[in-house]
């Protein structure tokens, strides 16, 4: 009788990827996004969503970058729904609501120099996102999650 | 029916499965199988970069024979903006376009020429449209084919402009049947092309459904042919006027096309690897503040083309000065007669440029995601070397071609040692078992001997059958 009770339907095939991203490190930034678009090429997810899914990936990669010591950047697909997680260990962000602003930017001058930081990151991902959350801890890390759905 | 048309093709018998090309290939579109190079179709983007870097000369271009020549009662030749780049300074354009009347044709029309009308239908486009920036050039095949297989998110953005070559073709011929009284049809125009991609646009174009050219010949071939006729005798008509002028002939080489567009923030970059990582760029949404891009596969542009004869570096000190004596300011055209083709249609493609979705492991998107999985695991237990032996181009490339089932783990060199290790050890420890019968004492003689007569026979347990099953 319990088996019964156990959700119906075929179960959901999800694929989990999850790419280390140093901070500092430009010589390789972008590389995680990369991999997850051309993982998300090969799923055949419509062209449009990656468009979106790759600027999602690629700001969030940057974002720790830029910002952090170290992180991680998920993904996880499903069909219908891509879930991408950027966790770091960094200075983490005192006003989210600030951080948001388009333009807004904590970044460095070294770093702008190179062309980063303009503070669109966050308002890109938000953008590109169906839904987008921002978890962070000053002087521990930030953990941004943007999920991608509706395809 | 042939789905794709290739320009570019393989000599088997030249071809001798040395595995340059599948490295070099941009789209992966290449592998070699019982020591042959096999061209993937449908991934193949016809940009010559194998053609290029083949030490065995095994690839080259499908272009049209002269022969051709006869099936039309008049016959346009349309030289490429970087034909004339392949000529000394002795001999100017009158005397190399002179000479293509004596290697068949009845006529020329200039290809630079078309170019600088498709230079200001791209101005007059970026002004009156509200468009995703950075708009990308649609005069480069390879490079849109490249857009359709790897970049298909990108392909809104190409401008949706017809080549200076469908447009010189249409204006050949239409000018040819009103002066001469002609049916279209009985006119024929060929392209003198410096690439294989060219012809592939010809016999397979992509912004429209039939191209309005009939042929392509080698720019080297007509090169070889015009050479013979330079300053020999006199041509059939008197010397023409020259109608293209610098910014038309710029074209030819890298950058020539944004110098004749002109106005804007506007983004040059050639060779296929380049233009890769700035499209990569463009996805990241990074080039916002640009407005166009030019985007060749070949470095140096066209004069960079498989094709073409002159060194690339050679061929662009000639353009530029070419470009500079003949002027780069206006047309030779009036507003009214640009505005009026533009009105017509004849500048913009009549067709949107599809994707190819060549990447897509199964149409099934559970069963893809259940594989891209599998991939990344098979990629993961692969050495990382790209060593090439396998005959795909990348470890990553191999764990997709075994995900799709025409690859097997064991064609990687490594990976067959460790297995023939494996299996040697099995021998090894199989060889050292003796029979309870022959009753005599072997590595397992203790064991054994305790149970002589027992249920488990010795080796029962490590005998089992790994080694002999699977692949």
């Amino acid at each position: 009788m319990s088996e019964q009770s156990s959700p119906p339907g075929v179960p959901q095939a999800s694929l989990q990827l999850a790419y280390p991203v140093r901070g500092l490190d430009f010589s390789s930034a972008g590389e995680a996004a990369g991999r997850i678009k051309r993982a998300l090429q090969q799923i055949g997810v419509p062209s449009a969503v990656i468009r979106r899914a790759a600027i999602v990936a690629y700001e969030a990669e940057m974002n720790i970058v830029i910002h952090a010591r170290q992180g991680t950047l998920r993904a996880s697909i499903s069909p219908g729904r891509i879930e991408l997680i950027a966790e770091d260990e960094g200075p983490g962000i005192a006003d989210i609501e600030q951080a948001m602003q388009e333009g807004f930017s904590t970044a460095p001058d070294h770093i702008r120099e190179m062309g980063f930081g303009a503070g669109m990151g966050l308002s890109n991902i938000k953008r590109c996102s169906s839904q987008m959350t921002i978890v962070s801890d000053v002087g521990r890390g930030t953990k941004v999650t943007a999920i991608l759905t509706g395809w | 029916m042939v789905q794709y048309f290739h320009s570019v093709k393989l000599d088997r018998e030249a071809c001798k499965g040395c595995t340059n090309c599948i490295k070099r290939c941009p789209t992966e579109a290449i592998r070699v199988r019982e020591g042959k190079a096999v061209i993937l179709e449908e991934r193949c983007i016809d940009c010559g970069e194998c053609i290029r870097i083949c030490p065995n000369h095994a690839k080259s271009a499908l272009t049209d024979p002269f022969t051709r020549l006869g099936d039309f009662a008049h016959r346009i030749a349309l030289p490429a903006p970087s034909f004339y780049g392949q000529f000394r300074p002795e001999t100017p354009p009158e005397a190399f376009l002179q000479a293509l009347l004596k290697i068949g044709f009845d006529d020329v029309y200039e290809v630079p020429y078309a170019a600088e009308a498709v230079s200001q239908a791209i101005r007059r486009y970026m002004e009156e449209h509200r468009y995703r920036r950075p708009l990308i050039s649609s005069a480069c095949p390879a490079v849109v084919r490249l857009l359709q297989v790897r970049f298909p998110e990108l392909l809104e953005q190409v401008i949706p402009v017809e080549s200076p070559m469908e447009v010189a073709a249409y204006l050949a011929k239409d000018k040819a049947s009103a002066d001469l009284g002609l049916e279209k049809k009985k006119i024929g125009a060929f392209f003198i092309s410096p690439c294989a991609a060219k012809v592939t646009a010809v016999k397979q174009p992509v912004g429209r459904a039939e191209s309005n050219v009939d042929g392509a010949f080698a720019m080297a071939a007509v090169y070889g042919e015009v050479l013979k006729h330079l300053g020999r005798g006199s041509a059939k008509r008197p010397p023409r006027r020259i109608r293209a002028g610098g910014l038309g002939i710029g074209w030819g080489r890298a950058g020539g096309e944004n110098v004749a567009i002109g106005k804007g923030s506007l983004l040059a970059v050639d060779g296929i690897h380049s233009v890769i990582a700035v499209l990569e760029e463009v996805e990241k949404g990074r080039l916002h503040d640009v407005d166009y891009l030019e985007a060749q596969a070949c470095i140096g542009g066209c004069i960079g083309g498989p094709l073409a004869v002159e060194n690339p570096f050679v061929a662009r000190v000639r353009m530029k000065n070419l470009s500079e004596q003949s002027g780069q300011k206006g047309f030779q055209f009036s507003a009214d007669e640009l505005a009026n083709w533009y009105d017509q249609g004849l500048l913009t493609m009549s067709k949107k440029v599809a994707a190819r979705p060549v990447m897509q492991l199964d149409k099934d998107l559970q069963q893809a995601i259940t594989m891209t999985g599998t991939l990344e695991r098979t990629v993961g237990e692969l050495p990382g070397l790209d060593c090439g032996s396998c005959g795909s181009p990348s470890c990553r490339t191999l764990a997709e071609d075994i995900v799709r089932g025409v690859a097997f783990e064991t064609d990687c060199v490594f990976k067959l040692r460790d297995r023939v290790q494996v299996l040697a050890q099995e021998v090894l420890e199989l060889a050292r078992k003796v029979p309870p019968a022959m009753g005599q004492k072997g590595p397992n003689a203790n064991q054994g001997q305790g149970g002589a007569s027992g249920q488990s026979p010795p080796g029962a347990v490590d005998g089992s059958p790994s080694g002999g099953q699977g692949r």
